[in-house]
């Protein structure tokens, strides 16, 4: 593969937005800045989006029989024009695609008018200059074989092979990298991106700056191997795995896919190599004896919506299922829209209607029924089931937290075998009732073919998956990576690596975190250790001038990014900061605090969730992983976070700002318990005001104090002990918030009024930040 | 910290949404419910897009959508078909049917008789459209509604048909209509959601809604329904915790704001200072959503027009007096949905019910917005995801009898905002099975929609992993005959 140097171009619409008046200089002097013209990072782009759709691999919607996404297809006579060609190496004069795109006749441009899409002046100096230059093609990046490129040298900067790469490419862009973070923000950072769990008092206390007993490597080191580690990756696994408490649809009665969840959570925790995460999940049915934790770990393909809507047609529900099925594999294991090609050929990707079916024939062969009754009827898992009884908990499926001693089942894989074998059809417009050709199962040669000596089911799907051929699998998963840590992957569309999808902004570096990620067994910790041990990783995230003009997206990185937490790890700190969390892991979902109604006013009545029975005791205080999802009606503070709803395979979430979350943490029952129990435990604790404060906000900062902000604590918390002690009737109402126990002999103005300055605490944009 | 780059970054995407404000708010406040993730920015497609709209001028600015779920039976509302009387309990013929598919419910029925409405239809207005009996109040603003008898859909069963209806797709996690119109046109008012959703539920058999119905998908969570409910906290959240005085709020977000201040000079970061002004708008939205829904100020001529029921909150009648105010406020899209219309059975009795809930209030409605001069500029849609068969579900009982799902020919009535008024558009065949003229598909009156709103449905587009998608998914062309 061969990435050319400069991939300015390709940013250039970002600093667009913020220089419109300037872009014109801009796009000049940046073309000018091109050794050469690269297809893969230039042309392309220009060329899916504009032209593809048209004159791309969708046979039955291109137009004059000519296609331009091949170099075949594009370089072959024209049709309609005999004589005339669409492209001709290095001569413009020549190639028709020139003339086309620069006609002054509405009935003869390209892209027509009608098609709302068009090209802009420097789209068409790219086009012009590729041609010059030979008009060459090149395979699309994703989709060749990654090879480890030549790390740039070491700078005195770097810590590891990442900083060399990022290093170099901010030279490039004449950016420098910030100073190193704070300690206690690197201690914060660190514990967030690992655990999801802000770190106590006294974690900061015992690493300090790192020259004591403790190195950051410890502090990495203890945090991988702490539990929560597990449950901080899950939530990214659920968003992709689309797991969800209820069935979906309709009634959306409940269901228990949730000892998927343990598992998925023990199988990071015991750091299974990501190729064995990925082979159980697609077929550890079918691995060889395979033991029942393997079969578990196929409810990866059950977690999607079942209907129990009376009156529904089987076959219609049975096809949809397999549908989810093979998108959420696409998209979320190998990166790529194959949806896109259920009704049609792909307009922008090598991926043929006939492709899309072999894929779907993997996961056409399961004894999975469309409708098995509607919600009165209702089980909790689905044929096929997986039952386990006392023994198998007690064995190798003891991380499953079941407390109760009735067996479990769950909805997993399983295969047809001999005469029972389905035969696939390519469904005409992607619907049910219109089969057309039979196809037999494989995977698009575009991508890699499929090895003839592999078993044509899903373990032989599995096998494709993790070869080491595979041009997606590693370099989609370590991006989802980099972009749990980062905010926003190396690809910034984590979920389509295909022609539409952005272009990587370090490809080597994504190239060589892949290959490395496989050549040391698809070690998921050993990638996470390597990125936070980068000195990349370790910057300060303040904000430059030179930043906002240069690369206000910190596409580059000469900075950490702030992000906001998730929907999840908000009530995680919240909880923890407060000492309120209950750290369990596992088990059945829990239902916590919820606004009245929330569940009733949505509901059909219909099943046992139709009314919403709040949990109490432990279950109000556990992680957010482990809030029940209904699908129907997903938790309301989840989803004003940007949580997934879990409708479909998700691989990112946004990060919106609004007024709701803004009411959320002011008005939410958690958060005022939360702040009520701390301002309780430290108002015993300490005599002292001003220590109180100090201790709360250590905890929930993850900090000391600056004098400024112990000012304006101090004065507020005077003027609400003021407020209180002026106003005795509000001390009651204040504190008696949530059920956790409350002691009469605490119901103070001071504590009422540290109540209110923990509040405040939580409510800071640093709080819920990851700095 | 250099504020004139800031201010440049800031002020891009200020100009971009404030340029969706008509109603002229202070430069302090963003214009929809959002100030976007400042450096983001959108992508330049999405710039273009902006720029582009409106893409003609509007003749609605707003949409008030009540949405009957569980589909109630056009033979016993707008579709008036005497022969179903005259054959009642005759087989349906086979060249009618065409063999067309059936729901599970009714697919295995060894025999499918015809069931005439139980109620009598008159002629209303200058249209003489007939309306059913049960539906008086509505025969009353007749010359000021469309009624669309040729309506047409792809789903057989409620989840799918209705999710159809909002998004354009069967499945897949698309944005509903009131997140494309915020996402294209943004909001009026600062201190409200751009797009409002107002439940109620009748007694009728009942269908769920699920808050996926008014989800954003793919687009910005900004952009997401927020559901009114009728509990003390109109929108979650909202409500302060007890004995915080609206006082005590303002010192405890002026601290707030203080200590993120400090945090915004030594971080730099444009998203801090977007925080503080969240919270500032949370805290205007405290005082403008109370004053929304209380009721008590609205004058008796009011409560007379919309019934009783619109002072008992929660109700359909209470949720279209609601979305006149929040309508008028300029909320661009107020999605209401009544349960309760899925008669498989006791039709006759459920359909009375169901039509006694809603009537009154939807006919109040519109006189409400035509005598504040609204109507012209407010689109009011009425109508479910689908039709019901002209068969019976099981055996017709003296008085009884029910109706399974029939997607192929229902209706819907439309009025303001650049319909034409007193217009029956479309027909059935006489059996009220097939569709003889003028069909209008999902996806057409989708276009429609958006087309009165001054939008091209091919062109308001958002690309989410490498496709343009739109409201009306591939297809859909808009309806000139409905235009005004």
């Amino acid at each position: 593969m061969t990435i050319k140097k400069s991939h300015i171009l390709a940013f250039l619409p970002i600093f667009a937005l913020f220089f419109s008046c300037q872009e014109k200089n801009k796009e000049a002097s940046s073309l000018a800045k091109i050794d050469q013209v690269s297809y893969n990072f230039h042309v392309r782009p220009i060329l899916s989006d504009k032209c593809f759709a048209c004159h791309g691999p969708d046979a039955n919607k291109r137009e004059a029989d000519l296609r331009l996404d091949t170099e075949e297809g594009a370089f072959a006579a024209l049709k309609e024009s005999p004589g005339k060609f669409a492209l001709v190496s290095g001569k413009i004069e020549e190639s028709e695609v020139y003339h086309r795109i620069t006609s002054e006749d509405p009935g003869e441009l390209m892209p027509p008018p009608e098609s709302n899409l068009a090209l802009t002046e420097n789209e068409i100096a790219l086009i012009k200059r590729w041609i010059e230059e030979g008009a060459q093609y090149e395979p699309h990046w994703a989709f060749t074989r990654a090879e480890k490129p030549v790390v740039p040298k070491a700078t005195e900067w770097a810590n590891n092979e990442i900083d060399q790469f990022i290093y170099n490419k901010l030279l490039e862009k004449g950016l420098k990298p910030n100073p190193k973070a704070q300690p206690y923000e690197l201690i914060k950072r660190a514990s967030l991106d690992l655990t999801g769990l802000p770190p106590s008092p006294e974690v900061l206390d015992r690493f300090k700056d790192f020259s004591g007993e403790y190195s950051y490597e410890d502090l990495l080191d203890g945090l991988l191997s702490d539990p929560s580690y597990g449950e901080k990756l899950a939530v990214l696994w659920m968003d992709i795995s689309r797991y969800a408490d209820s069935y979906g649809y309709q009634d959306d009665n409940i269901r228990t896919q949730w000892p998927y969840r343990d598992w998925v959570i023990h199988a990071f925790n015991e750091n299974l190599p990501y190729d064995d995460f990925i082979t159980w999940q697609l077929a550890g049915d079918l691995l060889p004896n395979a033991n029942k934790e393997q079969i578990l770990a196929t409810a990866f393909n059950r977690n999607h919506k079942y209907t129990e809507e009376g009156g529904v047609i089987d076959e219609e529900y049975r096809i949809e299922y397999v549908l989810d099925k093979t998108n959420t594999f696409s998209k979320g294991i190998l990166g790529i829209t194959m949806e896109c090609a259920q009704c049609h050929d792909h307009k922008y990707d090598p991926f043929s209607q006939k492709d899309y079916y072999e894929f779907f024939a993997f996961f056409n062969n399961t004894p999975e029924k469309g409708y098995e009754g509607d919600v009165s009827i209702s089980k909790p898992a689905k044929t096929p089931v997986l039952w386990m009884d006392h023994e198998d908990l007690s064995g190798i499926m003891e991380f499953i937290n079941y407390q109760d001693s009735s067996k479990l089942s769950v909805s997993v894989m399983g295969e047809l075998e001999g005469e029972e074998k389905r035969t696939t059809y390519i469904l005409d417009r992607g619907v049910y009732d219109a089969p057309t050709i039979p196809v037999s199962a494989s995977t698009p040669a575009s991508i890699l073919e499929f090895p003839e000596d592999l078993e044509a089911n899903r373990l032989g799907l599995a096998k494709w998956t993790v070869n080491r051929d595979n041009p997606l699998t590693a370099r989609v998963f370590v991006n989802l990576i980099w972009q749990e840590i980062f905010g926003t992957g190396i690809v910034k569309s984590a979920g389509d690596f295909g022609m539409q999808g952005d272009l990587p902004s370090h490809p080597e570096l994504l190239d060589w975190l892949a290959v490395d990620f496989m050549e040391n067994g698809w070690d998921i910790k050993r990638l996470l250790k390597q990125i936070l041990s980068s000195a990349t990783y370790q910057q300060s995230a303040e904000i430059t001038k030179e930043h906002l003009s240069i690369d206000p997206e910190n596409i580059y990185l000469a900075r950490a990014p702030r992000l906001r937490l998730t929907a999840e790890n908000i009530q995680d700190l919240v909880l923890a900061s407060s000492g309120l969390l209950h750290q369990e892991l596992g088990g059945p979902s829990v239902k916590p605090y919820q606004p009245e109604g929330v569940w009733e006013a949505a509901s059909s009545g219909r099943g046992v969730l139709a009314t919403y029975i709040q949990d109490t005791g432990k279950n109000l205080y556990r992680r957010g992983l482990y809030n029940f999802i209904k699908l129907t009606v997903p938790p309301p503070k989840a989803i004003i976070f940007d949580a997934s709803n879990r409708d479909q395979c998700e691989v990112g979430r946004g990060r919106t700002n609004t007024p709701l979350q803004a009411l959320v943490m002011l008005n939410d029952p958690m958060v005022l318990e939360a702040s009520r129990v701390l301002a309780m435990n430290l108002g015993s604790q300490y005599d002292n005001d001003l220590e109180a404060i100090e201790n709360a906000f250590k905890r929930i900062l993850c900090r000391n104090m600056k004098s400024e902000e112990k000012d304006l604590l101090e004065s507020y918390f005077e003027d609400q002990l003021e407020r209180f002690e002026n106003n005795k009737d509000q001390i009651k109402p204040t504190l008696e918030v949530g059920e956790y126990p409350i002691d009469p002999s605490q119901e103070t103005a001071r504590n009422a009024a540290l109540m209110q300055v923990i509040v405040s605490l939580y409510n800071l944009e640093e709080t819920i930040t990851k700095i | 910290m250099e504020k004139e780059l800031l201010e440049q970054g800031l002020n891009l995407n200020r100009r971009k949404f404030l340029s969706k404000l008509s109603l002229g708010v202070g430069s302090a406040a963003l214009g929809s419910l959002l100030i976007p993730d400042l450096f983001k920015g959108g992508s330049p497609d999405e710039e273009a897009i902006m720029a582009a709209l409106p893409h003609f001028a509007p003749k609605a600015k707003r949409v008030i959508y009540l949405f009957q779920n569980g589909a109630p039976s056009q033979l016993e509302s707008f579709d008036y078909k005497p022969l179903l009387n005259k054959n009642m309990g005759q087989e349906l013929p086979e060249s009618i049917r065409k063999g067309q598919r059936l729901t599970g419910m009714t697919a295995g029925q060894s025999s499918f008789p015809l069931v005439g409405s139980y109620f009598k239809f008159n002629q209303y207005g200058e249209s003489r459209a007939w309306i059913s009996e049960i539906f008086p109040h509505t025969a009353s603003v007749v010359d000021d509604i469309c009624i669309v008898k040729s309506m047409h859909t792809e789903a057989i069963n409620h989840d799918p048909a209705l999710t159809f209806f909002q998004t354009g797709a069967q499945v897949g996690n698309r944005p509903s209509m009131g997140s494309w119109l915020s996402y294209g046109l943004g909001s009026e008012n600062s201190n409200l959601p751009a797009f409002c959703v107002l439940l109620s539920r009748g007694k009728g058999n009942g269908q769920g809604v699920y808050s996926k119905l008014w989800s954003n998908g793919f687009l910005d969570a900004t952009h997401q329904g927020v559901q009114f409910s009728n509990s003390e906290d109109p929108v979650l959240y909202l409500k302060d915790p007890k004995s915080m005085s609206r006082d005590e709020r303002r010192k405890m977000l002026d601290q707030i704001s203080a200590m993120n201040d400090l945090s915004y000079r030594e971080f730099n970061d444009p998203a801090i200072s977007a925080k503080i002004q969240q919270y500032e708008m949370a805290f205007r939205m405290q005082t403008a959503v109370p004053e929304m829904t209380d009721v008590s100020k609205e004058p008796d001529s009011i409560i007379k027009m919309y019934g009783p029921d619109c002072l008992v909150p929660g109700t359909y009648a209470a949720n279209c007096l609601l979305a006149r105010k929040l309508s008028e406020s300029g909320v661009r899209f107020v999605q209401l949905y009544h349960q309760g219309w899925d008669q498989h059975g006791d039709l006759p009795d459920q359909m009375a019910m169901q039509a006694k809930d809603v009537d009154q209030a939807s006919a109040a409605l519109i006189k409400d917005l035509k005598q504040r001069g609204l109507l012209d500029e407010t689109l009011v849609i009425w109508g479910g995801e689908f039709g019901r068969t002209n068969y019976c579900q099981g055996k017709i009982q003296p008085n009884n009898y029910g109706r399974d799902h029939h997607p192929r020919a229902f209706s819907i009535w439309m009025a303001g905002g650049g319909v034409k008024s007193g217009m029956v558009y479309g027909e059935t065949d006489e059996f009220g099975y097939n569709i003889t003229e003028n069909p209008v598909h999902v996806h057409d009156f989708q276009a429609t929609m958006l087309h009165l709103m001054g939008i091209d449905h091919e062109r308001l587009t958002y690309k989410h992993l490498g496709r343009r998608y739109r409201l009306t998914d591939v297809s859909g062309k808009v309806v000139k005959d409905l235009l005004a």
